[in-house]
């Protein structure tokens, strides 16, 4: 599974395949479910504790261990923009966008200097 | 024009407070794609879009993947997967974990989408819309609107969202083939900077703030020892470590964490 194998029609089957039996039947589990359960039932408390840590784990190893272009950027570069990012999005009463741009800001400042 | 009623277009022309216009049509859904939900969500997609280019990705197979799973982390996930090589099955375990949160999102977002003349080509199409950043829209929005025009506000809504995410998808993937290396790496650092602080925004209780930290420090670890389960494993390992917890710690302290 090398190269250029998600640039090919079956890497498109599988995406397709993926998307229609492993993540939309949820959302239609969802419509059948939603006549009789309520949105603050138990077991989806922890749903959003499964959901929460298997995400932050992808962003962990997306900041740690990049695959791709990413990684000619220091990982020190990489980790201070992070935090950055998540202290402008704190101070800013948890506002995306200033998080989002602060963390991006740094990222490209301090890659620039790293260079 | 004076015969004609046209109640919606002078409730929305009459943009005095542009917070309290009213959202009445499918146009009106629409043009939430351009509030600043819609921008970042734009920006992340084409973060994604940059990400797919650097996986090794086709732009058709980039946008094909946004169109069907609409929703970033599922996709990231299978992506991430496939391009280390890692297993087809547990990379789709991983992507049905991260899918399991939009059924509680349906739920909630289902009292508000009563139709009178149900079409199934409709309930699927508002369905597919359903991921965070057009379930808070609609949450905001929706309650605001009369009852029997949700449901073609919340179309317009999602029809916006999706429509954005798969321009953005095509900007960000043209612009990682052709832009600086420093600049593509920014593009691509905005998928795991913007999950992060989705993660935190959207935290309520003391679960979700340990289950950020408990994910962040677990997945490398996984990522380590059992590459192409780590996701799979940080996830129903983690993840109920913090229910558990989560749940002792709101019984100590009753009050949830801020």
């Amino acid at each position: 599974m090398s190269g250029g194998f998600l640039a090919t029609p079956e890497a498109a089957l599988i995406i397709v395949l993926v998307a229609l039996l492993a993540h939309e039947p949820f959302r239609w589990l969802g419509a059948y479910l939603g006549r009789g359960l309520a949105g603050d039932s138990e077991i989806f408390v922890w749903v959003r504790a499964v959901a929460t840590a298997l995400v932050a784990g992808l962003v962990a190893r997306l900041v740690l261990f990049p695959a791709g272009v990413l990684e000619a950027i220091p990982l020190a570069v990489r980790l201070t923009a992070v935090v950055a990012g998540i202290a402008v999005f704190l101070g800013a009463r948890r506002h995306l966008g200033a998080g989002v741009f602060s963390a991006a800001a740094v990222l490209l400042a301090l890659g620039i200097l790293a260079k | 024009m004076s015969q004609h009623k046209g109640n919606d277009e002078d409730q929305g022309a009459a943009a005095g407070k542009p917070r309290n216009r009213s959202y009445r049509t499918f146009r009106d859904g629409l043009r939430v794609a351009m509030s600043v939900p819609g921008i970042i969500l734009f920006a992340s997609s084409a973060g994604f879009g940059a990400l797919a280019n650097d996986a090794g990705l086709s732009l058709f197979n980039a946008v094909l993947m946004m169109a069907t799973f609409f929703a970033l982390p599922a996709q990231v996930v299978l992506m991430d997967q496939l391009a280390r090589g890692g297993s087809i099955l547990a990379g789709a375990a991983a992507v049905a974990l991260t899918g399991v949160r939009l059924v509680p999102m349906v739920v909630t977002i289902l009292p508000w989408l009563r139709d009178d003349r149900p079409a199934v080509w409709r309930q699927l199409l508002a369905l597919h819309a359903v991921a965070i950043t057009a379930w808070l829209e609609g949450h905001r929005i929706l309650p605001g609107v009369p009852e029997n025009r949700r449901m073609h506000v919340f179309l317009g809504i999602g029809t916006g969202m999706i429509m954005t995410t798969l321009v953005g998808t095509t900007i960000g993937f043209e612009l990682a083939g052709s832009v600086p290396p420093v600049l593509a790496g920014v593009l691509l650092f905005l998928t795991p900077i913007y999950f992060l602080l989705s993660l935190m925004k959207a935290a309520t209780l003391a679960m979700d703030w340990l289950a950020i930290v408990v994910g962040s420090v677990m997945g490398p670890v996984f990522y380590v020892i059992t590459p192409g389960f780590d996701l799979l494993l940080t996830g129903v390992i983690g993840g109920t470590i913090c229910y558990v917890a989560g749940r002792r710690l709101d019984a100590v302290f009753e009050e949830p964490d801020e």
